[in-house]
């Protein structure tokens, strides 16, 4: 399978996936940190982040600019930026790099936009395949819940509304959300996703990601990706260093 | 009069678009940099409408999504190769599905100053692979005729040492370092371009023009082939 480019660089790449709200940013951000206390040498990449780009996503966003096609050209672009100076540098380095999203997400959410499948996945041949990726696996009402619970209200391309599927915001964002989980479970066994069950408490999520990235690449982890000299976590290295 | 051919994409479809609607003519002037494109567009333009037909035109980071972004990302120094190339192609596509795909509908000439193949051949010239690019930029539409303004690439230099001065920094393709300096790298990159292009001939019909001749006599060429689309007597 030709999908992506093999690793085979020296650093690790650990990426999440799943639809809004199914918590997978919370349970990265836990990951980094305990890798970090391990005294391992961690990036932290998101989704959508570019400098370069994200003043027309913005725009685009903004002023309702969007089709599906250039949506989906936008955020290649992003992650092109992404990938030229903040993904693939730190694992030549022999960083672990975490990603939250990654080419999976074009691949769920722009097919769910109606861009054709063979399409999209050859416009990110150019990512790098990663070592690990997590699928946060959670049920619709769930993921809305904890949405409608925090302080940002729906979006309007979060919620499918461009695709014009139903007027109700709620109802949409359940319609294009819906067919993005479809995409993403078809990929978790075509493409052997780790999947989580995002419904469970956040420690025993994290507990089961500790288990699976040491039973995947412990080994690694121990003895050849960057690190703090003398094992010391970021912080920690960072007040030796001014305290020097 | 005859039969309307619907144009075609080059790969799979944009979704939701009817070619069967599209009464325009599409028209590429393609070319490297300094051969003289955009001198012709605007006097072709000229003579399109003399001769009453609507023209729009347009050219690469002209729009209204990505072209003021494509500017500010040029003016920095951290715009590698591939994020440019997607950042042009999302530009084009813009144009193509809010401004040419539109005016087509509409019955306009549209006239377009470089298409995807400038966007391919940049990307090939830094060592993309051809097969990936094409594949990208499959949702194209298939021109009614791309007119490739050939020329080498010592009629490109002396162009742009008598006529603008000074060599560009993009069209150096000084973001590789192709050579030493801003002459070097000009001539070794616009020579990639061009072989890039002449690779394109046959397999994308390019309609090849010798621009090595004075701007008058290539606009006096693509008056007689643009003619041809019009040979119909509709008027006196």
């Amino acid at each position: 399978m030709s999908l992506l480019i093999p690793n085979r660089y020296k650093g690790k790449l650990i990426v999440v996936e799943g639809i809004d709200g199914s918590g997978k940013s919370t349970q990265i951000s836990l990951l980094s940190q305990w890798l970090r206390s391990q005294g391992v040498g961690v990036v932290f990449s998101e989704w959508n982040s570019s400098p370069l780009v994200k003043d027309t996503t913005r725009r685009g966003k903004k002023k309702a600019m969007f089709t599906p096609t250039t949506f989906s050209l936008i955020h290649a672009t992003d992650f092109a930026d992404r990938i030229e100076r903040q993904i693939v540098p730190p694992l030549k380095a022999g960083a672990v790099v975490c990603a939250d999203r990654y080419a999976y997400t074009a691949f769920a959410r722009d097919v769910a936009r109606g861009v054709s499948r063979t399409w999209v996945r050859n416009l990110y041949r150019f990512a790098v395949r990663p070592n690990l990726c997590f699928y946060f696996k959670v049920p619709l009402d769930v993921a809305l819940g904890r949405i409608l619970g925090g302080r940002d209200a729906l979006k309007y391309y979060e919620a499918g509304m461009d695709l014009e599927l139903s007027r109700n915001i709620e109802e949409s964002f359940r319609i294009f959300q819906g067919r993005i989980i479809d995409e993403y479970d078809a990929m978790a066994e075509e493409l052997g996703f780790q999947v989580i069950d995002a419904t469970g408490s956040i420690e025993e999520q994290q507990k089961r990601m500790r288990e699976i990235v040491t039973e995947k690449i412990g080994e690694s982890l121990e003895h050849s990706v960057l690190k703090w000299r003398g094992g010391q976590s970021d912080a920690g290295a960072r007040a030796a260093a001014v305290l020097r | 009069m005859p039969a309307h051919v619907p144009l075609q994409f080059y790969g799979e479809p944009l979704p939701g678009i009817d070619t069967s609607e599209l009464q325009g003519k599409l028209i590429v002037i393609e070319g490297p940099d300094a051969v003289g494109r955009s001198t012709q567009v605007t006097q072709l333009r000229l003579w399109l409408e003399h001769m009453g037909h609507a023209v729009l035109d347009t050219g690469m980071a002209r729009s209204a999504l990505a072209g003021k972004g494509i500017q500010q990302a040029k003016e920095g120094n951290t715009l590698a190769p591939l994020t440019m190339t997607l950042f042009y192609t999302t530009d084009f596509a813009d144009r193509l599905e809010n401004e040419i795909i539109p005016a087509l509908r509409a019955g306009f000439v549209v006239l377009t100053d470089r298409y995807i193949f400038s966007i391919m051949a940049r990307a090939i010239a830094r060592g993309w692979d051809p097969k990936w690019i094409a594949d990208v930029a499959g949702f194209a539409l298939i021109p009614h005729a791309v007119y490739y303004l050939r020329a080498d690439v010592p009629d490109l230099v002396s162009r742009v040492v008598l006529g603008r001065g000074a060599f560009d920094y993009w069209e150096s393709g000084m973001d590789m370092r192709f050579g030493k300096d801003m002459h070097d790298s000009f001539v070794k990159y616009q020579a990639k371009l061009i072989r890039a292009l002449d690779r394109m001939v046959k397999p994308y019909n390019f309609d090849v023009i010798d621009a090595s001749k004075p701007p008058d006599a290539i606009f006096k060429e693509l008056q007689k082939r643009i003619s041809g689309f019009y040979d119909t007597p509709t008027s006196g």
